[in-house]
């Protein structure tokens, strides 16, 4: 047999083809003396044909092969895969204990995060002890970006919740002609549960995150293990501007977001159901609402700790590569998300045993 | 025989800003030849080398790359003469969210009519010239060391049995044994697939070891061109301490040791 031209990748559908046509078994001679070029796939067919044959019981011989040629052939016969690792057969067992490790994991997180939230606050006990260790520039630094920043959007959210909610309540207020409640029905939701909870829902997906990217790339590139070998405590560089600076913002940012969610109520109940802004004001102003400010307020630390712990912890888990850095960043953000909600429950649950 | 230049550089002039790195610099690589590129920080080594893959466009000049001219050559000249070569980055770049054989597979895909089956098999050859165990194909880039991870670049880079690889610094951050074994590997890929290598390095090992000729990058321009032995003798204080530093004298004995 004669082999001419090309055997490359190019042509290597053609090459399968022509070998198909070949004796199966028996002594074949192939002659390469035409061959123009020969690459790593065409010698590799060469030889996968003269594996079928010998498995068939014959033998195949090159001849005619150029001194390149040659070499390039032996080459690929010593590389050529001799046996491939069995690929991992998942059972039921394995997926079972793949999902008990992934319980024991959310538990070790739990407590990880506990652990931190305990770092935090070691650390900030010991600043208020030492001021001088305390790092004031950066707070102020991080207040403005987790703070002043944040504030049109969340004055804009809470300006379209306190529209809607005004909006929804009078369709169905006005069935009873019970208009003027629309203001106690946006006085309660909105101080009590809404303007808060959403506004640590924004700043979650907006702080949380960022948190875990500014830490987790300063992570990646050994700026916190550089920061450790100088003795600087990453903890008290890193985390405890960054979660105080929440912890300060986040009522701050509540307080705007319940004043904007009121006033864009009040615009609404005034279009809507004629409710003059005097009457909107009269209503309001009582201590019931007092309460339920209050009640939204206390809140407000509490979710700004979970965040900024959340997003500082997952920031330090970040490993050396870039893919760990995005999926902690999304994890931090869900993360932070579900322990404010669950927390806003439990605050509600508070609440309403004490009577407030 | 000006048929066997296989990248031919003329007028090169690259700017960044006001920072001229290349000015009016001329090169031939032959066909076949171990070029190493040696110059100090700053002089454009890696500018160089993505100025002839086509990845950084000169503010003047000709790139010239297997007689396709890469700046003003249409899409299809350009795709084209992109399978016929292959560039392995200084840490490999390899896609993380694939696995050393489906990276390998990668440029199989996009410029082969081959079936999965051969697909696959070639990926695994080349995974295996390239020096990496039969465990290593289904591990993701993360999981590697960064000499293997060099290793599985190398086999991305070779898939397609290019005429010509560009090889970024690839032995910089491998141990003296790695690296020695990797400057063998690419003699041995070499002579077995009759390759140009156009190197950029800092490792006077390398230089010894396996390359033909070496290029010096200085004064924005080629300065120099030769064996070490005729580079050694060039009157130029920086080519002068490079190759008759202490560190180059070590590496002349350790090659000789080798050799001899």
């Amino acid at each position: 047999m004669r082999a001419g031209g090309d055997l490359s990748l190019a042509h290597i559908r053609a090459i399968s083809e022509a070998i198909e046509g070949l004796p199966g078994d028996g002594e074949v001679t192939l002659d390469l003396s035409d061959v123009r070029r020969l690459d790593t796939a065409g010698a590799w067919s060469l030889l996968r044909y003269a594996d079928t044959v010998k498995a068939a019981g014959g033998k195949v011989r090159i001849a005619g092969a150029s001194d390149a040629h040659t070499a390039l052939i032996d080459t690929v016969r010593e590389d050529r895969v001799q046996e491939r690792p069995e690929p991992e057969v998942r059972r039921l067992s394995d997926r079972l204990e793949a999902l008990g490790r992934q319980v024991v994991s959310a538990l070790w997180l739990a407590l990880d995060v506990a652990g931190y939230l305990g770092l935090f606050l070691s650390r900030l006990g010991r600043a208020a002890l030492n001021p001088r260790e305390f790092r004031l520039t950066a707070l102020v630094r991080h207040c403005e970006e987790v703070g002043l920043r944040a504030l049109p959007i969340v004055a804009l959210m809470a300006f379209l919740i306190g529209v809607i909610l005004a909006y929804q309540g009078a369709a169905q207020l006005r069935q009873f002609g019970a208009e003027v409640f629309v203001v106690d029905l946006i006085a309660v939701s909105l101080l009590r549960e809404l303007g808060i909870l959403l506004t640590a829902i924004i700043v979650a997906g907006r702080t949380a995150s960022a948190f875990t990217a500014s830490i987790g790339s300063m992570k990646m590139r050994e700026e916190v293990d550089a920061m450790r070998t100088l003795g600087i405590d990453p903890v008290q560089a890193l985390i405890v501007p960054r979660v105080l600076a929440l912890v300060i913002v986040l009522p701050i940012l509540g307080l705007v977001a319940n004043l904007s969610g009121l006033v864009g109520g009040a615009i609404m109940a005034w279009i809507e159901l004629g409710i003059s802004p005097e009457t909107f004001r009269i209503r309001l102003a009582n201590y019931d609402n007092f309460l339920n400010a209050m009640a939204g307020f206390i809140k407000a630390p509490v979710f700004a700790m979970l965040i900024g712990i959340v997003g500082c912890y997952a920031g330090m888990q970040v490993q050396g590569n870039a893919e760990s850095l995005g999926m902690m960043t999304s994890k931090a953000v869900v993360a932070s998300i579900m322990l404010v909600i669950v927390a806003d429950g439990l605050f509600s649950i508070f609440f309403l045993r004490v009577g407030i | 025989m000006s048929d066997d230049v296989v990248i031919r550089l003329r007028g090169i002039r690259n700017q960044f800003g006001s920072n001229v790195v290349h000015d009016d610099l001329d090169l031939d690589i032959r066909r076949g030849e171990i070029v190493g590129v040696v110059g100090g920080s700053g002089t454009g080594k890696s500018v160089l080398l993505r100025t002839i893959v086509g990845l950084q466009r000169p503010v003047a000049g000709t790139v010239d790359v297997l007689g396709t001219d890469i700046l003003e050559g249409t899409e299809e000249e350009r795709m084209a003469v992109q399978t016929r070569w292959g560039v392995l980055f200084q840490d490999g770049a390899l896609f993380s969210s694939l696995t050393v054989r489906e990276n390998v597979e990668v440029p199989l895909k996009i410029a082969s009519d081959a079936d999965r089956e051969t697909r696959v098999a070639l990926a695994e050859l080349k995974v295996t010239m390239s020096g990496l165990p039969a465990s290593a194909y289904g591990k993701y880039p993360s999981e590697l060391s960064g000499g293997m991870r060099k290793r599985a670049g190398l086999a991305r880079a070779l898939s397609l049995d290019p005429e010509i690889v560009f090889l970024d610094e690839p032995t910089a951050g491998l141990d003296p044994i790695g690296a020695a074994e990797f400057d063998q590997l690419i003699a041995k890929l070499r002579n077995a697939l009759g390759l140009t290598v156009f190197m950029v390095t800092h490792d006077l090992d390398s230089l010894h070891a396996i390359c033909d000729r070496i290029i010096v990058l200085a004064e924005k321009t080629v300065l120099a061109s030769g064996t070490i032995a005729e580079l050694s003798r060039f009157d130029h204080p920086w080519v002068d301490s490079y190759f008759n530093g202490p560190r180059a004298r070590a590496a002349e004995l350790s090659a000789e040791a080798t050799k001899g």
